[in-house]
């Protein structure tokens, strides 16, 4: 299975090669087919290459200690993942798993590295795309001072619930993340927090609120 | 009726990213746009809503109290 040329124009690190040059590129990348749940790269790990993704959805994330999953990006076909890592030469920062089937593409370190030496101009392209990632990392991190999101996340569903009769108003994981001003990821592991401290039952389509004292609690609102 | 995740065809690219990523084959693409197909399997594991880039498909959640549900 080879990369396609034209699927190497259209990815950002590549996109301003000549013809030639994207047929030198061409030979430096391997290709692999991914099944769902596969891990692709482990967060601690040395990184050994930079991946594309060419069909499917990855998803990058970190793991705490005590096992709680944050995801930080999901990576979908023509983006890059696992770049800092290659550049700085320090382990994997993220873990990378495949969302569901994922044809993958990759370019070795060491053989990324030799062909920007031979391709300097291509490096601006390269600074802009991990500013790009900087900059919505810093978002994250902002959104990431977590007690305060699981407060606001609290008072939403307070402020949400209905009477059961499945008439009111429903939101969305994105709804609640604009309203508390926060990222999707982070209002997922929010409700998570609230579940697993039994204030809350995630019941398919509804949130069920189980404990209404500690709720109100949580968003800090007087019983 | 099963309550099932919700597209909004006008917003939806045909990429098909939600349907690989979907464990329970709820989701299939009909004309080059995502179809929904009604089954008890599907989890609401809202994969589908995080991977989608156009906001197309949405899992819109109740919000309710437990003893309204009794």
């Amino acid at each position: 299975m080879e990369v396609e040329v034209a699927f190497l124009k259209s990815i950002q690190y590549f996109s301003k090669l000549t013809p030639h040059e994207l047929e030198s590129v061409k030979k430096l990348i391997f290709a692999k087919n991914i099944e769902r749940g596969d891990t692709i790269v482990l967060e601690g790990e040395p990184a050994e290459a930079l991946y594309f993704v060419g069909t499917g959805a990855v998803k990058m994330y970190r793991t705490s200690i005590d096992g709680k999953e944050q995801v930080l990006n999901i990576v979908r076909p023509g983006d890059s993942f696992n770049d800092v890592p290659v550049f700085d030469g320090g382990p994997n920062l993220a873990s990378a798993q495949a969302m569901g089937p994922v044809t993958l593409y990759g370019i070795l370190k060491h053989d990324l590295n030799v062909f920007l030496q031979d391709h300097p101009r291509i490096t601006i392209h390269i600074v802009s795309l991990l500013a790009a990632q900087v900059r919505h990392l810093v978002s994250l991190v902002e959104d990431l001072s977590f007690r305060s999101v699981v407060s606001r996340v609290a008072k939403i569903l307070l402020e949400y619930v209905g009477d059961g009769k499945g008439l009111g108003q429903r939101l969305t994981q994105q709804d609640m993340a604009a309203i508390a001003g926060t990222a999707r990821e982070v209002v997922s592991r929010s409700l998570r927090a609230l579940e697993s401290d039994g204030v809350i039952r995630m019941d398919r389509h509804r949130i069920v609120i189980k404990d209404i004292e500690a709720l109100k609690d949580t968003a800090g609102v007087s019983t | 009726m099963i309550e099932m995740p919700v597209v909004d065809e006008a917003k939806c690219n045909g990429c098909g990213l939600c349907v690989s990523v979907c464990y329970c084959n709820a989701l299939v693409l009909v004309g080059g746009v995502v179809t929904v197909v009604e089954t008890e399997e599907c989890s609401w594991c809202t994969e589908c809503e995080a991977v989608c880039p156009t906001g197309a498909i949405a899992c819109p959640f109740e919000i309710v109290f437990e003893r309204s549900l009794a």
